[in-house]
Protein backbone atom coordinates (compact mmCIF):
# COMPACT_ATOMS: atom_id res chain seq x y z
CA UNK A 1 0.00 0.00 0.00
CA UNK A 2 3.00 2.32 0.77
CA UNK A 3 3.90 2.48 -2.67
CA UNK A 4 0.73 3.81 -3.40
CA UNK A 5 2.39 7.43 -2.27
CA UNK A 6 5.72 7.18 -4.04
CA UNK A 7 6.65 9.67 -5.74
CA UNK A 8 5.91 10.04 -8.99
CA UNK A 9 2.40 10.03 -8.07
CA UNK A 10 2.98 12.48 -5.07
CA UNK A 11 5.33 14.66 -7.45
CA UNK A 12 2.14 15.56 -9.59
CA UNK A 13 0.08 16.20 -6.47
CA UNK A 14 2.54 18.73 -5.46
CA UNK A 15 3.12 19.98 -8.26
CA UNK A 16 0.01 19.20 -10.81
CA UNK A 17 1.01 19.88 -15.10
CA UNK A 18 -1.44 21.70 -16.48
CA UNK A 19 -3.47 22.18 -13.92
CA UNK A 20 -5.48 25.50 -14.50
CA UNK A 21 -7.93 27.21 -17.17
CA UNK A 22 -7.81 26.85 -20.94
CA UNK A 23 -9.11 30.40 -22.39
CA UNK A 24 -9.37 29.28 -25.49
CA UNK A 25 -10.93 26.16 -25.32
CA UNK A 26 -13.28 24.97 -27.61
CA UNK A 27 -14.44 22.26 -25.48
CA UNK A 28 -14.40 21.34 -21.91
CA UNK A 29 -16.33 18.45 -19.96
CA UNK A 30 -16.68 18.01 -15.95
CA UNK A 31 -17.47 14.67 -13.71
CA UNK A 32 -17.36 14.18 -10.14
CA UNK A 33 -17.55 11.39 -8.16
CA UNK A 34 -20.11 11.93 -5.45
CA UNK A 35 -19.02 9.31 -3.46
CA UNK A 36 -15.32 10.64 -2.53
CA UNK A 37 -16.05 14.33 -4.17
CA UNK A 38 -13.40 14.36 -6.99
CA UNK A 39 -14.95 16.28 -9.49
CA UNK A 40 -12.51 16.81 -12.25
CA UNK A 41 -12.91 19.54 -14.79
CA UNK A 42 -11.08 19.12 -18.30
CA UNK A 43 -10.77 21.96 -21.25
CA UNK A 44 -9.02 21.45 -24.51
CA UNK A 45 -8.68 23.04 -27.32
CA UNK A 46 -8.79 20.53 -30.01
CA UNK A 47 -8.15 21.23 -33.94
CA UNK A 48 -8.57 18.73 -36.76
CA UNK A 49 -8.87 15.95 -34.51
CA UNK A 50 -6.25 16.95 -32.78
CA UNK A 51 -5.55 17.74 -29.04
CA UNK A 52 -3.39 21.10 -29.00
CA UNK A 53 -4.13 22.02 -25.59
CA UNK A 54 -5.22 20.37 -22.12
CA UNK A 55 -5.87 22.10 -18.89
CA UNK A 56 -7.65 20.29 -15.96
CA UNK A 57 -9.06 21.70 -12.81
CA UNK A 58 -11.19 20.28 -9.70
CA UNK A 59 -10.28 18.51 -6.68
CA UNK A 60 -9.82 15.59 -5.01
CA UNK A 61 -7.09 12.55 -3.59
CA UNK A 62 -3.57 12.52 -4.67
CA UNK A 63 -4.50 9.70 -7.12
CA UNK A 64 -7.19 11.36 -9.07
CA UNK A 65 -5.24 14.45 -8.88
CA UNK A 66 -1.74 12.16 -10.45
CA UNK A 67 -3.84 10.87 -12.13
CA UNK A 68 -5.33 14.21 -14.26
CA UNK A 69 -1.89 15.15 -14.31
CA UNK A 70 -0.17 12.36 -15.72
CA UNK A 71 -3.26 11.64 -18.44
CA UNK A 72 -3.20 15.66 -19.47
CA UNK A 73 0.48 15.38 -20.08
CA UNK A 74 0.15 12.24 -22.06
CA UNK A 75 -3.12 13.62 -24.14
CA UNK A 76 -0.98 16.64 -25.52
CA UNK A 77 -0.62 16.50 -29.01
CA UNK A 78 -2.68 12.95 -29.32
CA UNK A 79 -5.44 12.42 -31.66
CA UNK A 80 -9.16 11.50 -31.00
CA UNK A 81 -8.37 8.13 -32.04
CA UNK A 82 -5.97 8.05 -30.08
CA UNK A 83 -7.69 8.82 -26.51
CA UNK A 84 -10.23 6.64 -27.22
CA UNK A 85 -8.48 3.75 -27.09
CA UNK A 86 -7.09 4.22 -23.82
CA UNK A 87 -8.01 2.06 -20.90
CA UNK A 88 -7.88 1.39 -17.44
CA UNK A 89 -4.42 -0.40 -17.46
CA UNK A 90 -2.97 2.39 -19.26
CA UNK A 91 -3.52 4.52 -16.55
CA UNK A 92 -2.21 2.24 -14.07
CA UNK A 93 0.46 2.16 -16.16
CA UNK A 94 1.22 5.77 -16.26
CA UNK A 95 0.43 5.74 -11.87
CA UNK A 96 2.75 3.08 -11.89
CA UNK A 97 0.79 1.09 -9.26
CA UNK A 98 -1.78 -1.32 -8.48
CA UNK A 99 -4.97 -0.14 -7.39
CA UNK A 100 -7.74 -1.44 -5.05
CA UNK A 101 -11.35 -1.13 -6.62
CA UNK A 102 -12.12 1.80 -4.50
CA UNK A 103 -9.28 3.46 -5.06
CA UNK A 104 -9.41 2.66 -8.86
CA UNK A 105 -12.08 4.80 -9.20
CA UNK A 106 -9.98 7.90 -8.27
CA UNK A 107 -8.21 7.09 -11.13
CA UNK A 108 -10.53 6.29 -13.27
CA UNK A 109 -12.61 9.73 -13.61
CA UNK A 110 -9.57 11.70 -15.18
CA UNK A 111 -9.97 8.82 -18.18
CA UNK A 112 -13.38 9.34 -17.86
CA UNK A 113 -13.62 13.34 -18.49
CA UNK A 114 -10.36 13.40 -20.99
CA UNK A 115 -12.57 10.52 -23.23
CA UNK A 116 -15.93 12.03 -22.49
CA UNK A 117 -14.56 15.33 -23.89
CA UNK A 118 -12.72 14.39 -27.21
CA UNK A 119 -16.02 12.65 -27.94
CA UNK A 120 -18.14 15.93 -27.81
CA UNK A 121 -19.96 17.20 -30.39
CA UNK A 122 -18.20 20.37 -32.08
CA UNK A 123 -20.57 23.28 -30.90
CA UNK B 1 -12.03 -0.81 35.00
CA UNK B 2 -12.24 -2.96 31.87
CA UNK B 3 -9.86 -6.03 31.61
CA UNK B 4 -8.55 -5.27 27.79
CA UNK B 5 -6.46 -8.11 27.38
CA UNK B 6 -8.75 -10.25 28.66
CA UNK B 7 -11.20 -8.91 26.43
CA UNK B 8 -8.66 -8.82 23.02
CA UNK B 9 -8.49 -12.86 23.84
CA UNK B 10 -12.50 -13.73 23.37
CA UNK B 11 -11.95 -11.82 19.86
CA UNK B 12 -10.16 -14.26 17.12
CA UNK B 13 -10.24 -12.11 14.95
CA UNK B 14 -7.24 -10.42 17.29
CA UNK B 15 -5.32 -13.70 17.37
CA UNK B 16 -5.53 -14.19 13.44
CA UNK B 17 -4.57 -10.64 13.18
CA UNK B 18 -2.60 -9.26 16.25
CA UNK B 19 -1.55 -6.64 15.15
CA UNK B 20 -5.01 -5.01 14.18
CA UNK B 21 -5.81 -1.61 15.39
CA UNK B 22 -9.83 -1.66 14.60
CA UNK B 23 -10.81 1.94 15.20
CA UNK B 24 -14.30 1.16 12.62
CA UNK B 25 -16.72 -0.44 14.89
CA UNK B 26 -19.29 2.48 14.18
CA UNK B 27 -19.75 0.91 10.93
CA UNK B 28 -19.61 -2.91 12.25
CA UNK B 29 -18.07 -4.24 15.63
CA UNK B 30 -15.96 -7.27 16.10
CA UNK B 31 -17.24 -10.61 16.93
CA UNK B 32 -16.61 -12.51 20.50
CA UNK B 33 -15.91 -16.71 20.39
CA UNK B 34 -18.94 -17.21 22.18
CA UNK B 35 -20.78 -15.91 19.42
CA UNK B 36 -19.33 -17.17 16.39
CA UNK B 37 -19.48 -20.59 18.55
CA UNK B 38 -23.12 -19.90 18.86
CA UNK B 39 -23.74 -19.60 15.12
CA UNK B 40 -21.76 -22.78 14.28
CA UNK B 41 -23.31 -24.74 16.96
CA UNK B 42 -27.18 -23.75 15.33
CA UNK B 43 -25.79 -25.26 11.96
CA UNK B 44 -24.02 -27.77 13.60
CA UNK B 45 -26.53 -29.12 16.34
CA UNK B 46 -30.23 -28.04 15.51
CA UNK B 47 -29.82 -26.13 12.18
CA UNK B 48 -33.68 -26.75 11.38
CA UNK B 49 -36.60 -24.31 10.56
CA UNK B 50 -38.59 -21.93 13.64
CA UNK B 51 -41.99 -22.41 14.33
CA UNK B 52 -43.22 -25.27 11.91
CA UNK B 53 -41.14 -28.44 12.81
CA UNK B 54 -42.79 -31.00 15.27
CA UNK B 55 -39.86 -32.80 15.69
CA UNK B 56 -36.88 -31.95 18.54
CA UNK B 57 -34.07 -30.34 16.29
CA UNK B 58 -36.66 -27.58 15.46
CA UNK B 59 -38.25 -27.30 18.57
CA UNK B 60 -34.57 -26.50 20.40
CA UNK B 61 -33.59 -23.94 16.82
CA UNK B 62 -37.68 -22.33 18.12
CA UNK B 63 -36.56 -22.19 21.77
CA UNK B 64 -33.02 -20.43 20.87
CA UNK B 65 -34.91 -18.20 18.67
CA UNK B 66 -37.75 -17.08 20.74
CA UNK B 67 -35.40 -16.99 23.86
CA UNK B 68 -33.67 -14.36 21.89
CA UNK B 69 -36.97 -12.26 21.56
CA UNK B 70 -37.09 -12.14 25.39
CA UNK B 71 -33.19 -11.53 25.72
CA UNK B 72 -33.95 -8.55 23.80
CA UNK B 73 -36.30 -7.20 25.06
CA UNK B 74 -34.78 -7.43 28.90
CA UNK B 75 -31.82 -5.56 27.17
CA UNK B 76 -33.86 -2.58 26.29
CA UNK B 77 -36.88 -2.79 28.85
CA UNK B 78 -39.40 -3.87 26.77
CA UNK B 79 -41.96 -6.64 26.42
CA UNK B 80 -40.70 -9.67 24.13
CA UNK B 81 -44.15 -9.29 21.89
CA UNK B 82 -42.27 -5.65 20.79
CA UNK B 83 -39.40 -7.06 19.28
CA UNK B 84 -39.70 -7.74 15.82
CA UNK B 85 -36.77 -9.35 13.64
CA UNK B 86 -35.76 -7.31 10.82
CA UNK B 87 -32.28 -7.60 8.58
CA UNK B 88 -30.79 -4.72 10.40
CA UNK B 89 -31.53 -1.59 11.26
CA UNK B 90 -32.40 0.02 7.87
CA UNK B 91 -35.11 -2.57 7.11
CA UNK B 92 -36.39 -1.33 10.40
CA UNK B 93 -36.39 1.94 9.30
CA UNK B 94 -37.77 1.28 5.69
CA UNK B 95 -40.40 -0.49 7.78
CA UNK B 96 -41.46 2.42 9.78
CA UNK B 97 -41.60 4.84 6.37
CA UNK B 98 -43.71 2.76 4.84
CA UNK B 99 -46.15 1.62 7.32
CA UNK B 100 -45.93 4.90 9.42
CA UNK B 101 -46.94 6.99 6.58
CA UNK B 102 -49.43 4.67 5.01
CA UNK B 103 -51.34 4.73 8.21
CA UNK B 104 -50.82 7.94 9.89
CA UNK B 105 -50.38 10.72 7.28
CA UNK B 106 -52.18 12.87 4.86
CA UNK B 107 -51.20 14.60 2.23
CA UNK B 108 -49.79 18.07 3.10
CA UNK B 109 -48.49 16.15 6.59
CA UNK B 110 -45.19 16.54 7.99
CA UNK B 111 -42.12 14.31 8.98
CA UNK B 112 -39.43 15.94 10.80
CA UNK B 113 -36.30 14.31 10.81
CA UNK B 114 -32.35 16.15 11.32
CA UNK B 115 -29.58 17.17 9.59
CA UNK B 116 -27.27 14.39 11.44
CA UNK B 117 -29.38 11.67 10.02
CA UNK B 118 -27.52 8.90 8.21
CA UNK B 119 -29.00 8.04 5.16
CA UNK B 120 -31.19 4.86 6.65
CA UNK B 121 -33.11 7.43 8.72
CA UNK B 122 -33.37 10.27 5.95
CA UNK B 123 -33.69 8.51 2.48
CA UNK B 124 -36.61 6.54 3.35
CA UNK B 125 -38.33 8.94 5.06
CA UNK B 126 -37.82 11.11 1.88
CA UNK B 127 -39.07 8.78 -0.69
CA UNK B 128 -42.39 7.89 1.62
CA UNK B 129 -43.49 11.60 1.53
CA UNK B 130 -42.77 12.09 -1.87
CA UNK B 131 -45.34 9.28 -2.98
CA UNK B 132 -47.54 10.39 0.01
CA UNK B 133 -47.58 14.60 -0.89
CA UNK B 134 -45.51 15.18 2.86
CA UNK B 135 -43.23 17.77 3.81
CA UNK B 136 -39.90 16.68 5.30
CA UNK B 137 -38.70 19.15 7.75
CA UNK B 138 -35.33 19.04 8.99
CA UNK B 139 -33.74 20.25 12.33
CA UNK B 140 -30.63 22.00 12.22
CA UNK B 141 -27.44 21.77 14.24
CA UNK B 142 -25.46 24.40 16.32
CA UNK B 143 -21.53 25.30 15.39
CA UNK B 144 -21.12 22.23 18.37
CA UNK B 145 -23.18 19.70 16.24
CA UNK B 146 -26.02 19.39 18.91
CA UNK B 147 -29.48 19.34 17.55
CA UNK B 148 -30.98 22.82 17.75
CA UNK B 149 -33.46 22.13 20.27
CA UNK B 150 -34.68 25.00 20.88
CA UNK B 151 -36.05 25.09 17.06
CA UNK B 152 -38.54 22.14 17.84
CA UNK B 153 -41.35 24.33 19.11
CA UNK B 154 -41.16 25.91 15.64
CA UNK B 155 -40.81 23.10 13.27
CA UNK B 156 -43.49 21.34 15.24
CA UNK B 157 -46.62 21.92 13.69
CA UNK B 158 -50.45 20.90 13.22
CA UNK B 159 -48.83 19.01 10.35
CA UNK B 160 -46.06 17.05 12.07
CA UNK B 161 -47.47 13.13 12.43
CA UNK B 162 -44.24 11.98 12.62
CA UNK B 163 -40.59 12.61 14.10
CA UNK B 164 -37.53 10.45 13.28
CA UNK B 165 -33.97 10.74 14.99
CA UNK B 166 -31.09 9.17 15.85
CA UNK B 167 -29.79 8.70 19.54
CA UNK B 168 -26.50 9.41 18.30
CA UNK B 169 -24.74 10.83 15.52
CA UNK B 170 -22.43 8.08 13.32
CA UNK B 171 -20.51 10.97 11.98
CA UNK B 172 -20.04 13.76 14.96
CA UNK B 173 -20.76 11.14 17.72
CA UNK B 174 -23.28 13.77 19.08
CA UNK B 175 -25.26 12.25 22.05
CA UNK B 176 -28.97 13.69 20.95
CA UNK B 177 -30.96 13.95 24.62
CA UNK B 178 -34.01 11.59 23.16
CA UNK B 179 -35.39 11.74 26.29
CA UNK B 180 -35.89 15.79 26.44
CA UNK B 181 -36.72 15.64 22.84
CA UNK B 182 -39.58 13.15 22.62
CA UNK B 183 -40.80 14.86 26.02
CA UNK B 184 -40.80 18.27 24.22
CA UNK B 185 -42.67 16.85 21.05
CA UNK B 186 -45.01 14.73 22.73
CA UNK B 187 -46.11 18.02 25.30
CA UNK B 188 -46.72 19.98 22.08
CA UNK B 189 -48.97 17.37 20.48
CA UNK B 190 -48.93 13.84 21.61
CA UNK B 191 -50.13 11.55 18.47
CA UNK B 192 -46.80 12.76 16.98
CA UNK B 193 -45.07 9.09 16.29
CA UNK B 194 -41.65 9.39 17.86
CA UNK B 195 -38.88 6.83 16.01
CA UNK B 196 -35.36 6.48 17.52
CA UNK B 197 -32.17 5.46 15.11
CA UNK B 198 -30.74 3.58 17.65
CA UNK B 199 -28.28 1.96 15.66
CA UNK B 200 -25.20 3.65 17.05
CA UNK B 201 -27.28 4.13 21.12
CA UNK B 202 -27.96 0.09 21.77
CA UNK B 203 -24.50 -1.10 21.81
CA UNK B 204 -22.57 1.20 23.55
CA UNK B 205 -24.89 2.21 26.46
CA UNK B 206 -27.82 1.33 28.51
CA UNK B 207 -31.42 2.51 26.33
CA UNK B 208 -34.05 1.69 28.50
CA UNK B 209 -37.40 2.27 25.93
CA UNK B 210 -39.77 2.84 29.34
CA UNK B 211 -37.67 5.93 30.39
CA UNK B 212 -38.30 7.29 27.07
CA UNK B 213 -41.80 9.13 25.68
CA UNK B 214 -40.61 6.83 22.18
CA UNK B 215 -42.97 4.88 20.00
CA UNK B 216 -40.40 3.07 17.69
CA UNK B 217 -36.51 2.21 18.14
CA UNK B 218 -34.49 0.33 15.65
CA UNK B 219 -31.03 -0.94 15.95
CA UNK B 220 -28.54 -3.35 14.36
CA UNK B 221 -27.26 -6.77 15.72
CA UNK B 222 -23.61 -6.22 13.80
CA UNK B 223 -23.16 -3.17 15.35
CA UNK B 224 -23.31 -4.81 18.81
CA UNK B 225 -21.09 -7.56 18.62
CA UNK B 226 -23.81 -9.68 17.08
CA UNK B 227 -23.88 -11.48 13.42
CA UNK B 228 -24.64 -9.64 10.24
CA UNK B 229 -28.38 -10.02 9.14
CA UNK B 230 -29.99 -9.59 12.25
CA UNK B 231 -31.42 -6.21 13.26
CA UNK B 232 -34.59 -4.92 15.88
CA UNK B 233 -37.76 -3.10 15.57
CA UNK B 234 -39.39 -2.42 19.05
CA UNK B 235 -42.05 -0.63 19.13
CA UNK B 236 -45.17 -0.28 21.17
CA UNK B 237 -47.44 -2.85 21.03
CA UNK B 238 -50.38 -1.53 20.12
CA UNK B 239 -49.04 0.59 17.49
CA UNK B 240 -47.18 -2.24 16.00
CA UNK B 241 -50.35 -4.49 15.85
CA UNK B 242 -51.62 -1.53 13.84
CA UNK B 243 -49.46 -1.10 10.96
CA UNK B 244 -48.93 -3.20 7.91
CA UNK B 245 -45.85 -5.14 7.47
CA UNK B 246 -43.42 -4.87 5.17
CA UNK B 247 -43.10 -8.19 3.10
CA UNK B 248 -46.09 -10.59 3.05
CA UNK B 249 -45.29 -14.48 3.03
CA UNK B 250 -44.94 -17.66 4.90
CA UNK B 251 -44.37 -17.77 8.72
CA UNK B 252 -46.47 -14.31 9.28
CA UNK B 253 -49.72 -15.98 8.58
CA UNK B 254 -53.03 -16.71 10.80
CA UNK B 255 -55.17 -18.04 7.83
CA UNK B 256 -55.29 -17.75 4.35
CA UNK B 257 -58.28 -17.70 2.21
CA UNK B 258 -58.51 -17.00 -1.88
CA UNK B 259 -59.52 -13.89 -1.04
CA UNK B 260 -58.00 -12.76 2.04
CA UNK B 261 -55.52 -13.12 4.50
CA UNK B 262 -55.27 -12.55 8.30
CA UNK B 263 -51.88 -12.37 9.53
CA UNK B 264 -50.76 -13.05 13.22
CA UNK B 265 -50.30 -10.35 15.54
CA UNK B 266 -47.32 -8.80 15.95
CA UNK B 267 -44.46 -9.32 15.99
CA UNK B 268 -44.54 -12.72 14.22
CA UNK B 269 -46.58 -10.53 11.39
CA UNK B 270 -43.07 -8.50 10.37
CA UNK B 271 -40.89 -11.88 10.35
CA UNK B 272 -42.25 -13.40 7.15
CA UNK B 273 -40.29 -15.76 5.35
CA UNK B 274 -37.72 -17.82 6.78
CA UNK B 275 -35.31 -15.60 9.04
CA UNK B 276 -31.54 -15.49 9.94
CA UNK B 277 -32.10 -17.95 12.46
CA UNK B 278 -28.21 -18.15 13.13
CA UNK B 279 -27.82 -14.50 13.65
CA UNK B 280 -30.53 -14.05 15.68
CA UNK B 281 -29.59 -16.87 18.09
CA UNK B 282 -26.29 -15.50 17.62
CA UNK B 283 -27.19 -12.00 18.61
CA UNK B 284 -28.53 -13.40 22.00
CA UNK B 285 -24.88 -14.08 22.88
CA UNK B 286 -23.58 -10.89 22.04
CA UNK B 287 -26.02 -9.43 24.39
CA UNK B 288 -25.09 -12.14 26.73
CA UNK B 289 -21.19 -10.85 26.45
CA UNK B 290 -22.08 -7.50 26.72
CA UNK B 291 -24.33 -7.53 29.96
CA UNK B 292 -21.42 -9.74 31.46
CA UNK B 293 -19.30 -6.95 30.82
CA UNK B 294 -21.95 -4.39 31.77
CA UNK B 295 -23.05 -1.47 29.46
CA UNK B 296 -22.05 1.28 31.84
CA UNK B 297 -18.48 -0.20 32.13
CA UNK B 298 -18.30 -0.12 27.88
CA UNK B 299 -19.84 3.39 28.33
CA UNK B 300 -17.14 4.58 30.50
CA UNK B 301 -14.38 2.92 28.84
CA UNK B 302 -15.55 4.41 25.67
CA UNK B 303 -15.53 7.88 27.13
CA UNK B 304 -12.65 7.84 28.66
CA UNK B 305 -10.85 6.54 25.16
CA UNK B 306 -12.52 9.35 23.46
CA UNK B 307 -11.64 11.77 25.93
CA UNK B 308 -7.56 10.49 25.44
CA UNK B 309 -7.88 10.22 21.74
CA UNK B 310 -9.17 13.91 21.67
CA UNK B 311 -7.21 15.31 23.79
CA UNK B 312 -4.07 13.37 22.15
CA UNK B 313 -4.82 14.57 18.72
CA UNK B 314 -5.30 18.21 19.61
CA UNK B 315 -1.51 18.39 21.55
CA UNK B 316 -0.07 16.57 18.46
CA UNK B 317 -1.49 18.12 15.72
CA UNK B 318 -3.25 21.47 17.20
CA UNK B 319 -5.11 23.26 14.24
CA UNK B 320 -3.96 21.11 11.50
CA UNK B 321 -6.58 18.46 12.37
CA UNK B 322 -9.82 20.12 12.27
CA UNK B 323 -12.65 17.63 14.77
CA UNK B 324 -16.32 17.59 14.13
CA UNK B 325 -18.94 17.60 16.75
CA UNK B 326 -19.20 18.26 20.36
CA UNK B 327 -16.95 17.74 23.07
CA UNK B 328 -19.30 15.42 25.35
CA UNK B 329 -19.64 12.79 22.64
CA UNK B 330 -19.98 8.49 21.74
CA UNK B 331 -16.89 6.88 20.86
CA UNK B 332 -16.94 8.37 17.38
CA UNK B 333 -14.55 11.01 15.97
CA UNK B 334 -14.30 13.02 12.24
CA UNK B 335 -11.69 14.78 11.27
CA UNK B 336 -10.19 16.16 8.44
CA UNK B 337 -6.39 16.21 8.15
CA UNK B 338 -5.12 19.65 6.53
CA UNK B 339 -6.10 19.32 2.93
CA UNK B 340 -5.23 16.05 2.55
CA UNK B 341 -8.32 14.00 1.10
CA UNK B 342 -9.89 11.34 3.94
CA UNK B 343 -9.08 8.23 1.44
CA UNK B 344 -5.55 9.38 1.06
CA UNK B 345 -5.32 9.67 4.80
CA UNK B 346 -6.61 6.00 5.44
CA UNK B 347 -5.15 3.77 2.89
CA UNK B 348 -1.64 5.74 4.42
CA UNK B 349 -3.45 4.26 8.21
CA UNK B 350 -4.14 1.01 6.59
CA UNK B 351 -0.13 0.39 5.99
CA UNK B 352 -0.11 0.60 9.44
CA UNK B 353 -2.68 -1.63 10.25
CA UNK B 354 -4.66 0.79 11.44
CA UNK B 355 -8.44 0.66 10.30
CA UNK B 356 -10.57 3.84 9.94
CA UNK B 357 -13.57 4.86 7.57
CA UNK B 358 -13.25 7.44 4.95
CA UNK B 359 -15.98 9.25 3.47
CA UNK B 360 -19.20 10.33 3.78
CA UNK B 361 -20.17 7.79 6.24
CA UNK B 362 -24.02 7.68 5.01
CA UNK B 363 -24.47 10.94 5.94
CA UNK B 364 -24.21 13.34 2.86
CA UNK B 365 -26.83 16.07 3.94
CA UNK B 366 -24.64 16.50 7.28
CA UNK B 367 -21.28 16.37 5.14
CA UNK B 368 -22.47 19.24 3.09
CA UNK B 369 -23.56 20.95 6.66
CA UNK B 370 -20.35 20.67 7.83
CA UNK B 371 -19.30 22.19 4.71
CA UNK B 372 -17.38 19.61 3.24
CA UNK B 373 -17.72 16.47 0.83
CA UNK B 374 -15.42 13.57 3.33
CA UNK B 375 -14.13 13.37 6.62
CA UNK B 376 -11.75 10.50 8.50
CA UNK B 377 -13.92 8.90 11.24
CA UNK B 378 -12.24 6.93 14.11
CA UNK B 379 -15.08 5.15 16.28
CA UNK B 380 -14.44 3.09 19.53
CA UNK B 381 -15.94 -0.01 21.17
CA UNK B 382 -14.91 -1.93 24.15
CA UNK B 383 -11.78 -4.30 22.57
CA UNK B 384 -9.83 -0.90 22.02
CA UNK B 385 -7.47 0.66 23.87
CA UNK B 386 -5.11 3.52 24.51
CA UNK B 387 -2.57 1.55 22.72
CA UNK B 388 -4.68 1.82 19.54
CA UNK B 389 -5.19 5.30 19.81
CA UNK B 390 -1.19 5.80 20.02
CA UNK B 391 -0.94 3.71 17.08
CA UNK B 392 -3.64 6.30 15.27
CA UNK B 393 -1.71 9.33 16.10
CA UNK B 394 1.47 7.56 15.00
CA UNK B 395 0.11 6.51 11.67
CA UNK B 396 -1.33 10.17 11.20
CA UNK B 397 2.30 11.47 11.82
CA UNK B 398 3.27 9.27 8.78
CA UNK B 399 0.60 11.01 7.16
CA UNK B 400 2.20 13.82 7.42
CA UNK B 401 5.50 12.97 6.93
CA UNK B 402 4.48 11.56 3.16
CA UNK B 403 2.54 14.15 2.31
CA UNK B 404 4.15 17.63 3.51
Amino acid sequence: MEELYKDLILFHWKSPQNYGKLKDANKSFFLENPFCGDAIKMEAKIEKGKIKKIKFSGKGCIISKASASLLTEYAKGKSIEEIKKLDKDFVLKLLGIELSPTRLKCALLPLEVLQKLVQLKEK
Amino acid sequence: MIDIKKIKKDFPIFKNHPDLVYLDSAATSLKPKRVIEKIVEYYQDYSANIHRGIYQISEKATKEYEETREVVANFIGANPSEIAFTKNTTESLNILANSLVEKFTQRGDEILISILEHHSNFVPWQIAAKKRGLKIKILDIDKEGKLKIKDLKNLISKKTKIVSLSFVSNVLGTINPIGEISEIVKKKQKDIIFVVDGAQAVPHFKVNVKDLSIDFLAFSGHKMLGPTGVGVLWGREELLNEIEPLNYGGGMIEKVEIEETVFQKAPFKFEAGTPPIASVIGLKEAIFYLEKIGMEKIQEHESELTNFALEKIKKEFGKKIKIYGPKKRAGVIAFNFKNYHPHDISQILASEKVCIRAGHHCAMPLHKRLNTVATCRASFYLYNQKEDIEKLIFGLKKVEKILG
